[in-house]
């Protein structure tokens, strides 16, 4: 192993390392406060770890990791997103009657598995970052397992994502059999020499299409999504709309780009409707639920609609794209869960929109908050939300994909209408719910949420600059 | 710098009336007061500045890059007909205040950052020289005007809001995916990409893509204005949202529209609308008459109003689509006529309704006798609605109608048409709530002085802009110049002659002074 090797690898050793020691801790003494200190301290220190990639990258660790830019602007997301989730894990665990030392022992190896599927280059370790991120997701939806509906959103993850990875697998092993490789690289040189004719390749591809749609929710591989995030835990709710989403479309772009499926008239076709099903389906089911995790289980499967017509862009700018949408949904999206965490108490989470009526009289600066993230989902000027839809309006009208811009633009409009619901419940005359104070942590992930919405959406400049860098 | 600071002045001026909204209802009342006059002697100044430095197309041009990965610029521009509409904006924000002084006690603060938000984005819009900044100010001003009508309106005023908003935004859409798509055309023909207005000038295309294009900022701005097929919003908008809510909306926000048409559509698609002209005069007609004769059959009095709204915007398309000086004296004019007097009658419905709540005319009647001052008003801004000579909207009416009859007499004649409707609905308000018979007896106070005040402020307005218009003609004439001059480009080409005819008047009469008597015997 070379210096180089060793560099690169050090935010995902320190990721592996952490819940190691803090089993041992666990062991010895099973002190909460430890364990928590440890996990941020894990998170914060990978982050500082990543400067050190930088002058090295783009470096390729064997034939299993490649460590270039957009690794790196994946890397961070990741691990800011995480950081942001374990402080909000902290304000929620309280509740938790049982051990919580655990909880953040899996969230290491999920974010493990996240880190792994942003560096993948070669099939074997996307499927080992996709399963250590789902099997640790088995565990943390269930976690409070006293809850209603947490053991059956478990159940229902587990049997679904695991019929999804079976197709996954099956699918990579179909392209094996064509192509006789695993690693990105020689798959897109076989593909040069022989192009997508073979019905085993595309048999292949199909399959995976199955599982990592089914990752993305995107329809009709969606059902799940309204009632794991509705039954799973706030914070581990959080974690799948954002960290895993956003890792498992890291991997997505690299190998689509990787093997230029956005010239292949068969994969055209078949993101086109996809992204378009998503759209719809998603927008147009989230406009009656009457609960705010189901709302934005729905307002994911449709942003996730948005997300992939920058698969098809098929430029640098469509990357560009895809990055700055995922970075300002993760954001958003981090803020609207993190406002449901932050107001859960012992036996209630504050998921029915009914309990938000009129809070904005009653707590101005959390509704302001979650006004700002329905917005920015929404893509009002001066959020990030709507940046991040001029970007793929952009590049999607300079790469001609007409209909699927024009239907991402009546999209909004659905959209819009619910998020309005949100923000006018919000601003409705009060009732006499009581929301539990927040501590100076909780305040300080919303400040953080809120900055990030306002500071993409007023000046994006350095952020288009750092990712048109990298 | 300075219009950069006409709009950060009232953004924080919102900020600050929020915060203090929390210890005082009187702070952020006077906080905006005090913004929005700032701002008025801030334009004024520019104003003054200007007339000494003489007549520039552009009186301050200012730009800074802001996000330069797309050729995006903060770029901010007066002239007279931006001047004009700011002006006006300043105005109305000072009245909607004043008139909110009684009938906004609850969440004062809130309510006060809404106003002078929605001021700020409409400023930012008129004053926009990008056209991504543009499309930034226009959406800017929708959520605190949902707000406004959502927490502060009457009783149906969350479906009105939705209603307002999903519109606007809609349409807002279309015209955004033309933006871009201008753009890349304009990127692809000459390698410069970017959202500078002056630099999208002249950017030439096939005319069915330009069609389409200005199909996508017709639909922002007709629906803004609005034009009857899209109009639907605006009754409910109107008669749902709080006093200042409803003088804002038909004195500000439908303006914004007809500034878009006049500032961006014209000059950036001349041959597009040269070829939309016939369809855009018909819709002005249909426009005028139809909004008249929903005005002439509501009873209730504030949704009567906002049906008189349709009918003169009906005017302003008409008047922008005949395509000669004259006419498009006549929108300006109207703009800022019909601002006034709509302004005015909304907030005389805001008087009555805080004295008897209710809008409903047919519990009205008599009312005379308790409340002359405020009958004597109500009958100047009647007069105004309906055309009277000596107030702005003859001058705005007129104009137009002696424009448009040298590009189609037909529609002349309808449009005429409409201004006898306007004569009915306008007597009936005056006859139905005033007049008649005493249907309720009302126990009820006349105007208080601060009302007077406003009252006042509005009538000697309207009679300065009906006896004396020239100042406001000749600070438009540029801008209005500069926004045909493509247009008669185009024509000239197509017909091969220039159709100078209108220039020729106009020159006259500005030149002469006494326009409107002037006008009158050229066109006999």
């Amino acid at each position: 192993m070379v210096r180089e090797d060793f560099i690169c690898l050090t935010p995902l050793m320190i990721i592996a390392g952490a819940p190691v020691l803090m089993m041992l801790v666990v062991a010895v003494i099973r002190s909460y406060k430890v364990i928590y200190g440890l996990s941020l301290s894990g998170f914060i220190l990978a982050f500082l770890s990543i400067f050190f990639l930088l002058p090295v990258i783009p470096h390729a660790t064997g034939q299993l990791f490649i460590f270039d830019g957009f690794t790196i602007l994946f890397f961070v997301i990741i691990i800011l997103a995480c950081l942001l989730i374990t402080i909000l894990s902290d304000g929620y665990l309280v509740y938790q009657e049982s051990e919580k030392e655990e909880y953040f022992i899996i969230l290491y190896t999920s974010a493990l598995g996240a880190l792994v599927l942003a560096a993948a280059s070669n099939f074997v370790t996307l499927f080992l970052g996709l399963e250590m991120l789902s099997i640790s997701l088995y565990v943390l939806i269930a976690y409070r397992r006293s809850r209603d509906n947490s053991i059956e959103a478990a159940v229902k993850y587990l049997i679904l994502a695991s019929g999804a990875s079976g197709f996954l697998l099956f699918g990579m092993g179909l392209i094996y059999v064509d192509t006789g490789s695993l690693e990105f690289t020689k798959i897109v040189m076989a593909l040069q020499s022989s192009g997508f004719s073979s019905p085993l390749l595309l048999t292949g591809f199909s399959m995976m299409v199955v599982g990592i749609g089914f990752k993305l929710a995107l329809v009709p591989f969606h059902m799940w999504t309204p009632d794991v995030y509705h039954g799973a835990p706030v914070p581990v709710a959080t974690f799948i709309a954002t960290v895993s989403k956003g890792a498992v479309i890291a991997v997505l772009l690299r190998f689509f780009y990787a093997i230029e499926g956005f010239r292949n008239h068969n994969f055209i076709l078949l993101i086109t409707v996809v992204s378009i099903l998503s759209m719809f389906i998603g927008n147009l089911l989230a406009i009656r639920q009457q609960n705010l995790k189901r709302i934005l289980a729905y307002s994911s499967i449709s942003n996730m609609g948005y997300l992939v017509i920058t698969l098809l862009i098929g430029t640098k700018g469509g990357i560009d794209a895809a990055v700055f949408y995922i970075a300002s949904y993760i954001i958003t999206t981090i803020g609207a869960f993190g406002v449901i965490t932050l107001l859960s108490d012992r036996d209630n989470e504050a998921e029915k929109l009914k309990s938000y009526t009129g809070l904005f009289w009653k707590r101005p600066w959390v509704a302001i908050v979650l006004t700002l993230t329905m917005l920015s989902l929404a893509g009002i000027p001066i959020t990030s939300g709507f940046l991040a839809k001029f970007y793929v309006i952009l590049e999607g009208l300079n790469a001609g994909l007409l209909v699927l811009v024009i239907s991402l633009i009546i999209n909004s409009v659905i959209g819009l209408y619910y998020y309005l619901r949100v923000v006018t419940i919000l601003f409705s005359p009060p009732n006499d719910v009581k929301f539990p104070a927040i501590s100076p942590a909780g305040r300080l992930v919303l400040f953080i949420v809120t900055l990030g919405i306002l500071w993409l959406g007023i000046f994006p400049e350095w952020f288009f600059n750092l990712i048109a860098r990298f | 710098m300075i219009l950069l600071f006409l709009i950060l002045i009232l953004l924080a001026g919102g900020a600050l009336a929020w915060i203090t909204g929390k210890w005082s209802d009187l702070l952020p009342r006077v906080i905006s007061l005090v913004a929005l006059s700032l701002d008025l002697i801030l334009l004024i100044a520019i104003y003054n500045g200007q007339s000494a430095a003489g007549n520039n197309s552009w009186w301050i041009d200012y730009r800074v890059d802001w996000i330069p990965t797309f050729g995006i610029s903060l770029h901010l521009a007066i002239d007279g007909l931006s001047m004009l509409l700011l002006a006006l904006t300043m105005f109305i924000g000072l009245v909607s205040v004043l008139i909110s002084w009684k009938e906004i006690h609850e969440k004062t603060g809130f309510f006060h950052f809404n106003i002078l938000w929605i001021l700020s984005g409409i400023s930012g819009v008129f004053l926009s020289m990008d056209l991504f900044l543009f499309y930034f100010f226009w959406e800017l001003m929708l959520v605190p005007m949902y707000f406004l009508i959502s927490i502060w309106g009457h009783e149906n005023r969350i479906y009105a809001s939705y209603k307002f908003f999903i519109y606007t935004q809609a349409s807002g859409l279309l015209m955004f995916l033309s933006i871009i798509a201008l753009y890349f055309i304009h990127g692809r023909s000459t390698g410069i990409y970017t959202f500078d207005y002056i630099q999208l000038l002249g950017t030439t295309m096939a005319p069915t893509v330009a069609f389409i294009l200005m199909s996508g900022f017709l639909a922002a701005f007709l629906v803004k204005l609005p034009v009857v097929p899209f109009h639907n919003w605006l009754p409910d908008a109107h008669t749902e949202a709080p006093t200042a809510g409803s003088v804002i909306l038909a004195g500000l926000l439908l303006k914004t529209g007809a500034y878009g048409l006049i500032r961006f559509v014209l000059p950036l698609f001349p041959e597009a609308s040269v070829t939309f002209a016939p369809a855009g005069m018909i819709l002005g007609v249909i426009g005028i008459l139809y909004g008249a004769k929903l005005a002439f059959a509501q009873t209730d009095l504030k949704r009567l109003v906002a049906y008189t709204s349709v009918s003169h915007m009906g005017f302003v398309i008409l008047g922008v689509y005949a395509f000669n000086e004259i006419a498009m004296q006549g929108v300006v004019v109207q703009m800022i006529a019909h601002a006034l007097s709509t302004g005015a009658l909304f907030i005389l419905v805001g008087q009555l309704y805080e004295r008897i709540h209710t809008r409903d005319m047919d519990r009205m009647g008599g009312l005379w006798k308790q409340v002359p001052v405020m009958g004597a008003t109500g009958i100047i801004f009647a007069m105004a609605s309906l055309g009277l000579p000596g107030l702005g909207n003859f001058i705005a009416e007129f104009l137009i109608l002696a424009g448009t009859f040298q590009a189609s007499i037909l529609m002349t004649c309808l449009a005429c048409a409409g201004l006898v409707a306007a004569t009915i609905y306008s007597l009936r308000i005056v006859q139905k709530v005033f007049l008649g018979k005493e249907k309720t007896t009302w126990n009820i106070s006349d105007l208080s002085v601060r009302e007077k005040i406003i009252s006042a402020s509005l009538v000697i307005t309207l009679v300065y802009l009906g006896m004396l218009p020239q100042q406001v003609i000749d600070t438009a004439k540029p801008s209005v110049l500069k926004s045909l001059n493509s247009i008669e480009q185009t024509r000239s080409q197509n017909t091969g002659k220039p159709t100078g005819e209108a220039s020729i008047w106009c020159d006259e009469i500005n030149t002469d002074g006494a326009s409107a008597k002037y006008l009158k015997c050229k066109l006999w």
